[in-house]
């Protein structure tokens, strides 16, 4: 399986995240840099964390105009798993490949610490290696994760079961409905602010962040041999 | 030549924190007369155009795209010939 980490200017996980690729499955994974127009002989797509631009105008914004981003969108039309983690969630909510937007957490804090998540579902590419009703702990690093959304689309994210991760413990940034982490309707696009390549060996504090990565294996692999 | 100045607020139904937090230290300061603060941004864009109505079409669509983020925000702006 082939990894692109797409590297914009200001991006500063995209090197945990290669890291975590190699460490966690050993697999082909390579940063591009963020003019990059061909994504196409990619497996995955993964946008890191960090603040893309400065975070000028608002975060994700200016990202969202990067040459890449139109390489993303076409592979994430052909149904390849784009996973976007803190600003890489905010630029997909930006870019319009993930409803609602990412607002200023509501205690205008930057709070940086392991949270726990419940996995809302375990039967999407992204969870398959969770357990059913699993409380898991991965850190957060943010001051912009208070996601957002009007009453519709907050019904249909439910209704669709987009929604695959929430804060189980206080609401760290005041986002609706507890949201940590959210799919596109067809499911191969996950945006989250919770940073599973920092949580992938007991050390780091939890290694609960590894299985996101291996369940993306397995889910290419079962779809290769289909 | 045009300058487009730009204003940028979120929506009356998000919460604002940062005005929030502004009238606390307003009501702290003894200014307990203010009831709200809303906090946005103030864009200044020097354009060409043909006319006026070109350059109204350009800012709005510049606005829509890119200045501001139509699930939280809202826009308005100035026009001026310069």
């Amino acid at each position: 399986m082939r990894f692109a980490v797409v590297v914009f200017p200001g991006s500063n996980c995209d090197m945990d995240l290669v890291h975590a690729i190699e460490d966690v499955l050993g697999e082909e994974v390579n940063p591009v840099w963020h003019h990059e127009s061909d994504l196409s002989s990619y497996d995955a797509i993964l946008l890191p964390g960090g603040f893309s631009y400065g975070d000028y105008l608002r975060c994700g914004s200016l990202a969202r105009f990067s040459p890449v981003m139109d390489a993303v969108k076409k592979e994430a039309e052909a149904g390849k798993l784009i996973l976007g983690i803190c600003n890489g969630f905010q630029i997909l909510t930006e870019a319009g490949l993930l409803p609602g937007a990412l607002m200023r957490n509501d205690h205008l804090q930057f709070r940086c610490e392991l949270e726990p998540v419940s996995v809302e579902r375990i039967d999407s590419a992204f969870t398959k290696h969770y357990a059913e009703g699993e409380t898991v702990q991965i850190p957060i690093a943010h001051a912009e994760g208070n996601y957002f959304c009007d009453e519709d689309t907050l019904q249909r994210l439910e209704d669709n079961g987009q929604i695959l991760f929430r804060y189980a413990g206080k609401n760290p940034n005041g986002s609706i409905a507890n949201i940590a982490g959210i799919t596109n309707e067809k499911g191969n696009v996950l945006g989250m602010m919770p940073h599973p390549e920092r949580a992938i060996v007991d050390w780091m504090g939890s290694p609960d962040g590894a299985r996101l990565f291996t369940s993306m294996l397995a889910y290419w692999k079962e779809n290769q041999a289909s | 030549m045009y300058k487009a100045t730009i204003f940028v607020t979120l929506k009356e139904s998000v919460l604002d924190p940062q005005g929030v937090a502004v009238k606390g230290t307003l009501h702290t300061m003894g200014y307990t007369e203010v009831s709200d603060v809303r906090i946005g941004k103030r864009l200044e864009v020097s354009l060409e155009a043909a006319n006026q109505e070109e350059a109204e079409v350009a800012v709005t669509a510049m606005c829509q795209k890119l200045f501001s983020n139509p699930v939280i925000e809202n826009f308005r702006f100035d026009l001026e010939e310069v």
